[in-house]
């Protein structure tokens, strides 16, 4: 590494930490883009849905040139007993014409392309560094060190991921308390092609993407999901720790327990798996959100902690992408006034806080805490099933109304009507 | 389709092996001492964690890197790293 200074050193090539670098560099600053892997993306594991519009504002059309795996048509939120599914399917013709609303992404392809954007652009990428430690002068971040190697820059970037070892080693965040964790397991699962287009029933290069509640998760808070891509499905689950702690169950049997499920089962068979993966999702939204900045430094992406779920959607990717546009716009900044101080990065604060990041973090600021409502994973799936059921039996004996068919399903699921009124009405203030 | 083991899963996964370099130690003092869930026996995605004569011993070769034990674990238990660059798992599909 060369004794030269630099302006800027992002760590990590994820979406956020290529976003920025890609930025920065097209700015004509001299920019470093640190990856510990051999290249980027092959450290990255999420579980793939990205939100696109951000990223067709910094590279307009890049589903023309990106792996991008599918573009988004059907949107579905399943619900799980033990022995029924009953899904929500929505498909729109809106979301098949460019400029898209959301793709399957691969990480370990698209991140790998997004950083030849970023080197295309003139960052410097250097792979297969493991940044071991930040370099502090007094309370100033002013480089980074790997082994015995360092490497001096204004600024640094730390776009190290959930786990952020830097934010941590700088005193921007403690040590991730369970209770703001999730882990992520995904599975990979090679089918070809034709057998995923008339599974899903999507046309050409649609996609498909599930999020599923209820006994997925055995009753711990969390869910599922299922994606499509070109010719593999991605399946995984995402758990939150203190829960998993808490009931003391092998995760990987929760897993295993998800795919063998009749209706997992139903759209995985036949394939082939290719690929086991763990990510740690930061699901604490606001309330675990680090400082973001200090003198030298800034945090963005994952490390920042920005993820939303609303049971919904699960969003990450395009708030990275958000947090490294307002970042990119705060250096060049200061790079213009030679002012890398905390009060002048504060100006990536403020940008962040104008965008849609902060603005949807806050909007959902209540759904972590819903989403941890025991209730979601075991009794509302079950009054569902009991609802459908009753609707469609005919078992030669008069039918019930619906009315009816709700008030048996609630009671017969020890469900009280307070509890009911209450979630619905946290459900519609958090979602 | 049929269940693999997590072990069966681990070995379609690329890794490249660090030999002599564990990127995980656990400190047993510490984990004798301050835990008694040995939550890392359960929460970890890549059954790196097994109990051995009472002791816990971490098979890091396939590690996933996700860094939940970290969280899981008291502080200390576990020194725990990233493996030195371009070491450990290599995702091809992410």
């Amino acid at each position: 590494m060369s004794e030269e200074k630099l302006d800027v050193i992002v760590v990590g090539s994820g979406v956020a930490g290529c976003s920025a670098a890609l930025l920065l560099a097209r700015a004509g600053l001299r920019v470093a883009l640190i990856e510990r892997g051999p290249y980027p993306g092959s450290k990255n594991l999420s579980g793939g849905v990205l939100y696109g519009r951000v990223l067709h504002q910094i590279i307009p059309n890049f589903w023309e040139q990106a792996p991008v795996e599918r573009f988004i048509t059907n949107q579905v939120v399943t619900f799980l007993t033990e022995d029924s599914s009953i899904s929500l399917d929505y498909k729109t013709e809106a979301f098949s014409q460019p400029p898209y609303n959301a793709f399957s992404v691969l990480r370990a392809k698209f991140d790998r392309w997004l950083g030849d954007q970023a080197e295309a652009a003139g960052a410097l990428l250097v792979p297969g560094i493991k940044v071991d430690r930040l370099i502090l002068d007094g309370k100033k971040v002013i480089g980074i060190a790997a082994g015995e190697e360092e490497m001096f820059a204004e600024v640094v970037i730390a776009a190290d991921g959930a786990n952020s070892f830097l934010a941590q080693q700088a005193g921007l965040r403690p040590r991730l308390p369970e209770e703001h964790v999730a882990v992520g397991i995904k599975e990979v699962i090679a089918l070809p092609q034709d057998v995923i287009e008339n599974r899903f029933r999507l046309n050409g290069n649609e996609g498909c993407a599930f999020n599923i509640v209820g006994s997925a998760t055995q009753g711990i808070a969390g869910g599922g999901f299922l994606y499509t891509n070109r010719d593999s499905i991605s399946v995984g689950l995402v758990i939150q720790l203190a829960d998993l702690i808490e009931r003391q169950i092998k995760v990987t049997e929760v897993f295993d327990h998800f795919l063998q499920h009749p209706f997992i089962d139903s759209l995985i068979k036949g394939g082939k798996m290719m690929e086991y993966g763990a990510h740690l999702v930061p699901e604490g939204g606001l309330r675990m959100m680090p400082r973001l900045f200090m003198d030298g430094m800034l945090v963005i992406g994952d490390a920042a902690g920005l993820t939303i779920n609303n049971g919904f959607w699960v969003r990450g990717m395009d708030l990275a992408i958000g947090s490294a546009i307002a970042a990119a716009e705060a250096v060049i900044r200061a790079h213009e006034s030679r002012d890398f101080s905390e009060q002048s990065l504060a100006f990536y604060h403020q940008k962040l806080s104008e965008s849609f990041v902060m603005a949807d973090l806050q909007t959902y600021a209540r759904a972590p805490h819903f989403m941890q409502n025991p209730r979601l994973f075991t009794v509302y799936p079950q009054v569902l099933r009991d609802i459908f059921l009753g609707i469609y039996e005919q078992n030669a004996r008069p039918n019930q109304h619906l009315m009816t068919i709700g008030r048996r399903a609630v009671q017969q699921n020890d469900l009280s009507l307070l509890d009911l009124l209450k979630d619905l009405w946290n459900g519609a203030r958090a979602l | 389709m049929k269940s693999l083991s997590v072990n069966e899963k681990l070995a379609h996964n690329k890794y490249e092996l660090d030999e002599d370099h564990p990127h995980i130690v656990v400190h047993q003092a510490v984990c004798e001492a301050e835990c008694k869930i040995r939550a890392c026996l359960f929460v970890c995605p890549a059954n790196v964690y097994s109990e051995q004569e009472g002791k816990i011993v971490a098979d890091w070769a396939g590690c996933l890197e996700c860094g939940t034990c970290t969280v899981a674990c008291p502080p200390q238990a576990l020194h725990w790293e990233y493996p030195r660059g371009s070491f450990g798992i290599i995702y091809r599909q992410g």
